[in-house]
């Protein structure tokens, strides 16, 4: 069935939101009957462009094309009648409803304006029936596994005569068996003509069912592939990209100067775990040093950093800070030692929208002192005002609200408010996501002078460039697992891309 | 003229003026229909008039809606006040006994009753920060169970007691010519601000009602803050319950501060504090309290009988709220503007 023809072609689709450009100009097609994966780290845009694709983000600029005609899409409800239905990561369903009233919700077939349930129930049978899918269709969805979930979120999805199917991570939360299971409904609806963008992070899923494949990088195309003649480990680097410049070499040279004098462990990791997330993994931090922890997305980079603030207590293992036993339970345990996190998720994790910059700033620090040992206004202030001169935080004034300054800023703010506290180890969990790139260039200047004046720095990022211009070492994670270390004569990106991937 | 257009604009923009400007209002509105409102005379050595009456019956909310105003800037919100006021004025009442001379020594049942009030609210605090039970949810188990624990505490009965100077928590002093509960308002009004004020209470209070999760993340003891602000809540509607029963030197476990909490959660949003938790005035909410007790006292001196009181009032409170509200104002200066606009136009 499998045919050349585009059922959906995307030209030169470009959006900004406030201090980003998400998607510049980017060209997408998919042809039926192909399973097409859109590959990308965290803020390539992927997500971006599903969004603009279903109607949920309208586009600045470009041309939608569904089977040769125009379409512009004003919400999902629309897209849905066009053709694109799209399963989302989280089932967005209702457990609480059976499998026929989730089915037919919000568009039931009427008999003398009354719902008929026995219509209702006959289809959804049928619907299921199609992709193999035998369960008793008055029962509650919350009966079922989140897999078959999953299968009655896709059936309902192509039962509005879809054409275009998109998948956001649909195995994250299946387990091996499910996920065969999901392939094989995927392969039949490709042979059904169906075409399927299928969205993960899974490297190995991606060649088991993917045609092509179509990579993102900091909201640009890289590039679209045949599956078959890309090799893994050159996906890994399309996605995080290896061009590396000059600057990286200029700066190693220096952090190999600073290695000699300085080769005092700050804190090191014996056996250290926390169950669910990451398996435990001896690490050592150094002074001074910028250690990179690397790997895809859900590799456990930002569970290990949870693990060393004391956000996810270690349930095994030993920790020493200045080779003395620590007991790190929770952040201000870990910040009465020294250490400091600027987390990945600025909004939900980092920032106080609705508290001033000045509070923001001063937050930490006050926290470590406790609640009876106030800063006074006047110390609040010439810290504030300190470290806005000093990070260049573009904002109105002091007392402007943490929400309305840019992403960027915010993110300065941050890390404004951890550097107030002097900490002996600034963990840095993408630093630089969604922001503009000569704020990311000062974030990274301003990592590596820290670490020049004897600060241990832990930095993630989805970004290999950054990555390797910024960190002395490197330790590579795979699915929770620390797997090698990288030190600074083998620091190259091949190096550590293979170790991603996983190829010896 | 330009010139204060802009500072009025300025003061617009001020915490405190919209809800200063309701109680304006209202007071205003009273002295102009109500006969000898502003008058306050001296009798027996005491000072009575309305005024005067609007303060000394506004004291017990407003100790209450001071506790109130820091559980709901953490985000929850506290619906067994009401309830914790019968109990703690039960216990005071019955360890007094019915005489003149008091069976329990009178300091020794003000302690007992705070101490249990306290940790009513502390129950209050353990369900919400750390068994994370929903605000709503884990204070109307109290709100419910609380007139029940009240009334095993009094047998049942209604105690009353002689004991004269329990009567002076809601009355005079003597030879003072003031309320004695202005005083207690005043000292736990104090305390309360110094402690949010000039300790880093208030910050994090605010910043765990913004943001708990990132709170959190920078050092601070979420659950903590969180269980501290219902345990001092508690310790306010215990000390209102003192007042209250006091009034009526008796404890009556049905109807001693019923839907009380109502009224105070009311004066914290007439006051402006979200109600989503975040940046919080006490002495916005101080104000919310007094615009109540004076619509109260309004509505009984203009003959408006209890049975349709509530009506009235919320009729007024729902003025006083889209007046304050952003909304409002900005289609308010639309109208003004098409207006001008259009008169504008006309000329030209």
């Amino acid at each position: 069935m499998a045919n050349n023809e585009a059922v959906l072609k995307m030209n030169g689709v470009s959006k900004t939101f406030p201090g980003v450009k998400a998607l510049k100009s980017v060209d997408f097609k998919l042809r039926a009957g192909e399973i097409h994966a859109l590959m990308g780290e965290n803020g390539a845009g992927k997500s971006t462009l599903i969004k603009v694709l279903t109607g949920v983000e309208e586009l600045d600029s470009g041309e939608i094309y569904l089977g040769g005609e125009k379409i512009l899409a004003k919400s999902t409800q629309q897209a849905q009648e066009l053709g694109i239905s799209t399963v989302y990561q989280e089932v967005n369903l209702c457990p609480n409803l059976t499998v026929a009233e989730n089915f037919y919700i919000g568009r039931e077939p009427t008999r003398y304006g009354k719902i008929n349930w026995k219509e209702i129930n006959r289809r959804a049978e049928q619907a299921l029936a199609k992709l193999d899918l035998k369960i008793d269709v008055r029962q509650k969805l919350e009966n079922y596994s989140v897999a078959i979930q999953q299968m009655v979120a896709i059936a309902r999805a192509i039962d509005y005569k879809a054409r275009v199917l998109i998948l956001d991570e649909p195995t994250s939360s299946l387990d091996k068996n499910e996920v065969e299971k999901l392939f094989i409904i995927m392969k039949k609806l490709r042979s059904e003509g169906m075409g399927i963008i299928f969205v993960t992070h899974f490297l190995d899923q991606v060649y088991e069912v993917s045609d092509r494949i179509t990579v993102l990088r900091n909201g640009e195309l890289v590039g679209e592939y045949e599956a078959e003649s890309l090799p893994k480990i050159q996906l890994v680097a399309k996605m995080i990209g290896k061009d590396l410049d000059i600057l990286s070499n200029l700066k190693k040279d220096a952090n190999k100067e600073q290695n000699t004098n300085d080769n005092d462990t700050f804190m090191s990791f014996n056996g250290v775990g926390h169950t669910g997330t990451i398996e435990p993994f001896d690490l050592e931090i150094r002074k001074g040093e910028v250690l990179g922890l690397a790997g895809l997305l859900g590799s456990g980079r930002s569970e290990l950093a949870r693990v060393i603030f004391g956000i996810d207590k270690a349930d095994s293992g030993e920790i020493r800070v200045n080779d003395e036993r620590a007991n790190i339970a929770s952040p201000i345990d870990a910040i009465k030692r020294g250490i400091a996190l600027c987390p990945e998720n600025r909004k939900t994790e980092g920032i106080i929208g609705e508290l001033s910059v000045r509070e923001n700033i001063i937050l930490a620090l006050q926290a470590r002192n406790g609640i009876g040992k106030t800063i006074s206004r006047k110390e609040q202030e010439r810290i504030a005002d300190e470290y806005i001169k000093l990070l260049n935080i573009k904002t109105s004034g002091k007392e402007q609200l943490v929400k309305n300054l840019s992403g960027g800023n915010q993110q300065k703010v941050i890390l404004a408010r951890w550097l107030a506290t002097n900490p002996d180890l600034l963990i840095l969990d993408e630093p630089t996501r969604g922001i503009d790139v000569g704020t990311k260039t000062e974030i990274q200047k301003l990592i590596i002078q820290f670490a020049e004046r004897g600060m241990s720095v832990v930095f993630i990022s989805s970004e290999m460039d950054e990555s390797l211009r910024c960190c002395s070492r490197m330790a590579i994670l795979r699915d929770g697992r620390k797997v090698a270390e990288i030190c600074e004569d083998e620091l190259t990106d091949r190096n550590v891309m293979k170790s991603i991937a996983g190829e010896d | 003229m330009q010139n204060l257009v802009t500072v009025i604009k300025n003061l617009t923009k001020k915490r405190l003026f919209w809800p200063i400007v309701a109680l304006l209002a209202v007071l205003i509105f009273d002295s102009i229909f109500i006969d000898g409102f502003l008058t306050i005379e001296l009798k027996n050595g005491n000072l009575y008039g309305r005024i005067i009456d609007i303060i000394n019956r506004s004291s017990s909310l407003i100790i209450i809606t001071i506790g109130m105003t820091l559980v709901i800037a953490t985000g929850g919100i506290d619906i067994s006040v009401g309830s914790v006021v019968a109990i703690s004025g039960a216990i005071t009442v019955q360890l007094l006994g019915s005489g003149i001379a008091p069976n329990t020594p009178f300091l020794l049942c003000i302690i007992a009753s705070l101490a249990a009030a306290a940790l009513l609210g502390c129950w209050n605090g353990f369900l919400v920060s750390r068994i994370g039970v929903q605000a709503v949810v884990a204070t109307l188990i109290l709100n419910v169970a609380g007139r029940g624990i009240a009334q095993l505490v009094t047998n049942g009965q209604i105690p009353t007691t002689q004991y004269k100077p329990f009567s002076y928590l809601a009355g005079f002093l003597p030879h003072l010519p003031i309320p004695f509960s202005i005083f207690i308002v005043a000292v736990v009004l104090t305390a309360i601000v110094l402690f949010v004020k000039k300790t880093a209470f208030g910050l994090f209070v605010e910043s765990v009602g913004v943001n708990s999760k990132a709170s959190r993340f920078a050092g601070l003891k979420a659950q903590r803050i969180v269980f501290a602000t219902y345990a001092i809540c508690g310790l306010c509607a215990g000390i209102a319950g003192l007042m209250i029963s006091s009034m009526i030197k008796a404890a009556d476990s049905n109807n001693a501060g019923l839907l009380i909490e109502m009224d105070a959660i009311l004066a914290v949003a007439i006051g402006g504090n979200p109600m989503s938790g975040g940046k919080f005035s006490i002495a916005a909410s101080v104000i919310g309290a007094l615009i109540i007790q004076s619509l109260t006292t309004t509505l009984y001196a203009m003959g408006v009988s209890p049975e349709v009181l509530p009506v009235v009032k919320a009729i007024v409170v729902v003025i006083i709220c889209l007046f304050q509200s952003e909304g409002t104002h900005k289609m308010i200066l639309k109208v003004l503007s098409t207006h001008r606009r259009l008169k504008y136009e006309k000329t030209v």
